[in-house]
């Protein structure tokens, strides 16, 4: 198996002195969205367990999601307590108090509200909310206000309008753009992973992590804290982990989100997306930190909403297993190793400052960082993305470079055996070592490279599709197939070329226009795919 | 006048100097009369030499006798001295204010500077007009070279070698310059080889309001177009601003006194506006204290990005006529020194492969800017901390660098330069120990004298260690059109001059390295491999020639 969890938590340095794999939820008897298999402290019995999980909101009990193994401090997560306005649990606060003497260099843990205040707030109104710090022994309590799936779904939505706009002007793009509120969520989602990785990295302290159900922030916040804190998640195999353990195994509810099935609207919510999002913004400012390029991302958040492997389906484990999903189904995982040549960065490196340990995000609030994802918002249209791929480049040069160096070996070898020959005098016959061709290494997307656009900025549509509505896998997968230039998208975009037809109609006389000349084959076009072939 | 004059206190000790990066240096402060020096006196820090030139503005505080002056350069750096004492403070603050504001071209740095480097090529010499036009003389007996400006007598922005229609002759060309704003008129600005089509810029013509009419001028824009040929007149400025400009005396040219002609309006905007743009977004990135939404609409609202927009389509469109409709083009603003000619040196870096090399696109510069005369002196006087608001400043040539930065994101390998070059000739626009931008034309610089006073930018940047670092390690030659998209989605702000002091770029540098390590060493086994294969060949025919009697 590609993905496993128990190595996972075996390579985290678990089970060890303070945490042991429990059985309490065997057979889902205690938390239904939960996965059997769950790391708690070894000071928490089934009893403190199974009374906490009655304190919280569907049974979601506070549970490790990361062990940070080089100061034995732990993420945990869970979902909010049943406290309304006075209650109390002891066995909730034992709980608590078990996960802090967990990790016994630090007097106190963090307790992390992923929720703005005010919603926390109005929770204790219907018997939820949050703790109070002063029934909790040593914790430090903090809000962090990132919206719910509500709001979310809202700004996304106002986000693609504004991509989809038609010839926007700068003005228009950057309005709706702050307007969608888009970047400002992803930057609380990204503020929040970096709070708790300084937590953990530079004070020492656990930190349990929830918000309403702790199935979409707290995904969002717990996987992002650990992409920050530990190398490994930010190789290939390392993501597709981080991915199955605190989305997958831990309950987030894929069909409902992504509306796989028909189902409530008010459900779909882009949580994963965003997640997924806060990876590119941090692969922007960390170019040589991941193993994998922008296109492993926009992948996999394609096979989230596409429903062609198994691995995104159901709401939780346990629906997973009713339906037998990992036999009837392939996965996800699988795939994408088998093509990973397609997904490495070319710039990753094993060693240097950025790979080891702890990524380090400014201090200071530093807002021009978050950036418009056009790779992906804007994916399908070719002519809004850079012509060429420095990705695609280096991946080519570093190809080349191991044939190079295969070659380099096969030649000493020969040279050496000649020498040898000479010596003896014995007469061999070799054969002329083939001429490797040094090919060039364009990877431009040469047909719409060389197609004008339009110009005159008022004919233009960019059809643009909301990331919910996954292409079709040729669209989709372009990797290194387009220096052959045979995808009809890519090489026969008509729609880029109206731009020649309509050039005077800004004419201040009338814009009458004298008929332009038909274009016809394009002769730019033709020569790039000659250059290229 | 003597600098000595203007420095009342030469030297300060104990002065802590922070900027952004570094912690702060203890050491002492000196004024020399070009430059702001703070040396440690340690053997392994790095001093601070700031030339006075580089100074937009500066701020002076008083905290009980401590004295800050804060510094904003016109790089958009900023950094703070902290002077003990409020007399040294204040002494210091007015003579840096004096020694940033000369006002006279002769007392400025590159005057004074002796360049501790080997000149191996004459940058003076290294981009003569009659070398250019040898590139187009072999492809079309249509041009010639006009001497008719050698005294500067017909068109003072004008260099003295300008290229015309053959069919011209120069006492056409003197009438042409009466009716053209500034003697502004029509000259060749690029051939572009693949169909013959041009691109000329002149000034407005000062048709006035009763519409002036010039024969002379019909006839030479005609001159350019074979028969049954078209052309597009791009007039930079939006319609009723050409109409308003009648009043004045300026104006547009009339459809129907040049039938072969379309005339197509834009708006690319001026002067102040441009500046005022700068100040703005420059102010939304030092500003570190708003909230995510606030940045977005503050750089909406220096809109910057708009101007960028507006530029490279305006571009494009001209490129577009070139290249597609086959149509030769001729664009002019009002002096067209400005929005001209960032449209016509954009549609070269466009249409043309070698404008895109470093060295021509160093001939770009030198040809489409410093010889098309556009005023630098006045442009890049202050920069976007100045309060002054004077009409002529304006980063004009700014824009257009930052325009090609943006077809460089969008095209990584098909320019030979790096960003680097881009950010460093923004410096020297600026702030400079070279000649090259000073003055506002090539009248004036002959009047300096710079070739025999001044270094180059050109003999320092073309020496072969200076050139590595603007060396785009990922260039393939492309020698196809680059089409670049104006979408408001492909356009970026340009972090390495905008965010170069408000972010570490540590990671990102990290990244350019090793993109280079990549690249060098496949280069090297290539080498490797190619000596082996050779030494075997030779190996194989001796073998050969052993075993043939």
């Amino acid at each position: 198996m590609l993905i496993d969890l128990r190595e996972e938590y075996k390579r985290m340095g678990l089970p060890n002195n303070y945490w042991q794999l429990s059985d309490v939820n065997r057979d889902y008897r205690v938390c239904d969205s939960y996965p059997t298999e769950l790391y708690v402290p070894k000071t928490a019995t089934a009893h403190i367990i199974v009374g906490s999980s009655k304190f919280r909101s569907r049974r979601r009990f506070p549970a490790l999601s990361y062990y940070h193994k080089d100061n034995h401090v732990s993420i945990c997560r869970s979902s909010q307590p049943l406290s309304g306005f006075s209650a109390r649990c002891l066995e909730d606060e034992q709980m608590l108090q078990a996960i802090r003497k967990a990790s016994p260099g630090s007097d106190f843990i963090y307790v992390v509200d992923t929720r703005p205040k005010l919603n926390a707030m109005a929770n204790r109104a219907a018997g939820k909310g949050y703790e109070n710090e002063d029934n909790y022994s040593n914790i430090k309590f903090q809000f962090i206000g990132i919206e719910n799936i509500h709001v979310m779904r809202n700004s996304l939505q106002k986000m693609l309008e504004v991509c989809e706009l038609k010839s926007p002007s700068m003005s228009d793009f950057l309005w709706g753009l702050e307007n969608s509120g888009w970047l400002r969520h992803i930057k609380a989602i990204l503020d929040a992973g970096v709070f708790i990785a300084k937590a953990v990295s530079e004070e020492g302290a656990s930190v349990l992590v929830h918000c309403s159900d702790g199935w979409d922030r707290t995904a969002q916040v717990c996987s992002v804290a650990s992409l920050l804190l530990d190398p490994h998640y930010r190789t290939l195999k390392g993501f597709m982990v981080l991915i199955e353990k605190d989305w997958i195994s831990f309950g987030h509810k894929f069909n409902h989100r992504y509306g796989n099935l028909d189902g409530d609207p008010k459900e779909i919510s882009p949580v994963i997306d965003q997640f997924i999002e806060c990876v590119w913004q941090l692969m922007e400012q960390f170019p040589c930190a991941f193993e994998f390029n922008e296109r492993f991302l926009i992948h996999i958040q394609h096979h989230i909403y596409s429903c062609q492997f198994g691995n995104f389906l159901c709401n939780s484990q346990k629906e997973r297993q009713e339906l037998k999903i990992q036999e009837r189904t392939y996965s996800l995982w699988a795939h994408l190793w088998k093509n990973r040549g397609d997904y490495l960065n070319p710039l990753f490196r094993d060693d240097p400052s950025q790979t080891q340990g702890t990524l380090h995000l400014p201090t200071t609030p530093c807002n021009f960082m978050y950036k418009f994802w056009s790779g992906m918002y804007n994916r399908f249209e070719k002519g809004l993305q850079p012509r060429q791929s420095v990705t695609d480049y280096l991946m080519a040069v570093k190809e080349e470079t191991q044939q190079l160096e295969e070659e380099l070996e096969a030649l000493e070898e020969r040279l050496e055996k000649i020498q040898k020959v000479q010596l003896n005098r014995t007469q061999v016959k070799s054969k002329q070592s083939e001429p490797s061709k040094h090919s060039g290494f364009s990877t431009s997307d040469n047909s719409t490279a060389n197609t004008p656009q339009d110009y005159s900025g008022n004919t233009k549509s960019f059809p643009s599709r909301s990331p919910s509505q996954g292409d079709e896998d040729s669209a989709l997968i372009l990797p290194q197939d387009n220096l052959k230039s045979s995808d009809p998208d890519l090489s026969a975009n008509s729609d880029q070329e109206s731009g020649v037809e309509d050039l005077s109609c800004r004419s201040a006389s009338g814009g009458e226009c004298a008929p332009s000349e038909d274009s016809g084959k394009d002769p730019d076009s033709d020569e790039a795919v000659f250059l290229t072939a | 006048m003597e600098f000595a004059e203007l420095i009342k206190t030469p030297r300060v000790d104990n002065v802590v100097l922070h900027r952004p990066f570094y912690p702060a240096v203890e050491g002492t402060l000196c004024l020399t009369g070009h430059h702001l020096i703070l040396s440690s006196r340690q053997d392994n820090t790095e001093e601070l030499w700031l030339l006075h030139s580089n100074i937009d503005a500066i701020d002076k505080r008083f905290v009980g006798p401590l004295g800050t002056i804060i510094i904003k350069c016109k790089d958009f750096r900023i950094i703070q001295l902290d002077i003990p004492g409020m007399e040294e403070c204040l002494n210091i603050a007015s003579s840096i204010e004096a020694l940033s504001t000369l006002d006279s071209i002769t007392l400025m740095y590159p005057f004074f500077y002796r360049p501790m480097f080997e000149v191996i090529e004459d940058g003076w010499h290294s981009f003569l007009p009659e070398q250019e036009f040898e590139l187009y003389s072999s492809a079309t007996s249509e041009w010639r070279l006009s001497y008719v400006n050698k005294e500067f007598a017909v068109c003072p922005s004008y260099p003295p070698i300008v290229i015309v229609p053959k069919a011209m002759d120069d006492e056409a060309l003197r009438k042409v310059a009466t009716f053209r704003h500034g003697g502004r008129f029509p000259v060749l600005s690029y051939y572009h080889k693949k169909n013959g089509m041009v691109i000329m810029r002149s000034g407005q013509p000062l048709t006035g309001t009763n519409g002036r009419r010039c024969k002379e001028d019909e006839k030479l824009i005609n001159a350019t177009l074979r028969a049954g040929k078209r052309g597009y007149i791009i007039d930079t400025r939006p319609l009723n601003v050409a109409q308003q400009a009648r009043a004045k005396g300026g104006g547009f040219e009339q459809e129907a006194h040049y039938p072969q002609w379309r005339r197509i309006h834009k708006s690319i905007e001026r002067y102040h506006i441009l500046q005022e743009s700068l100040i703005k977004l420059v102010e939304a990135c030092n500003d570190q204290t708003h909230n995510m939404d606030r940045w977005l609409s503050r750089l909406e609202a220096s809109n910057w990005l708009t101007h960028i927009k507006e530029i490279l389509t305006t571009a494009c469109l001209a490129a577009q006529c070139l290249d597609r409709e086959g149509a030769s083009i001729l664009i002019h603003g009002t002096e067209g020194t400005d929005s001209t000619l960032q449209v016509t040196s954009l549609a070269q870096i466009i249409l043309e492969p070698r404008s895109r090399t470093i060295r021509g696109f160093e001939a770009l510069i030198e040809r489409e800017w410093l010889q098309a005369g556009h005023p630098f002196q006045q442009r890049c006087a202050q920069s976007a901390y100045c309060n002054s608001k004077q009409k002529w400043e304006s980063p004009v040539f700014l824009l257009f660098l930052d325009c090609v930065w943006q077809i460089l994101r969008q095209f990584p390998c098909s320019f030979e330069f790096n960003e680097n070059l881009l950010i460093m000739l923004f410096e020297h626009a600026y702030a400079s120990q070279f000649g090259t931008f000073l003055g506002n034309n090539e009248s004036e610089r002959c009047k300096l004298k710079l070739q025999q006073k001044t270094m180059s930018l050109w003999s320092w940047v073309n020496r072969p260690s200076e050139l590595s670092k603007f060396t785009n390690p990922l260039f393939e030659a492309n020698n196809l059109v680059i089409w670049p998209s104006v979408a408001p989605q492909s356009l970026q702000l340009w972090e390495g001059i905008f965010l170069r002091w408000n972010r570490s770029s540590k990671y990102l540098d990290e990244a350019y390295e090793e993109m280079v390590n990549i690249i060098e060493y496949n280069k090297e086994l290539q080498a490797k491999v190619n000596i082996l294969r050779r030494q075997l060949a030779e190996l194989e025919t001796e073998d050969g020639m052993q075993e043939s009697p």
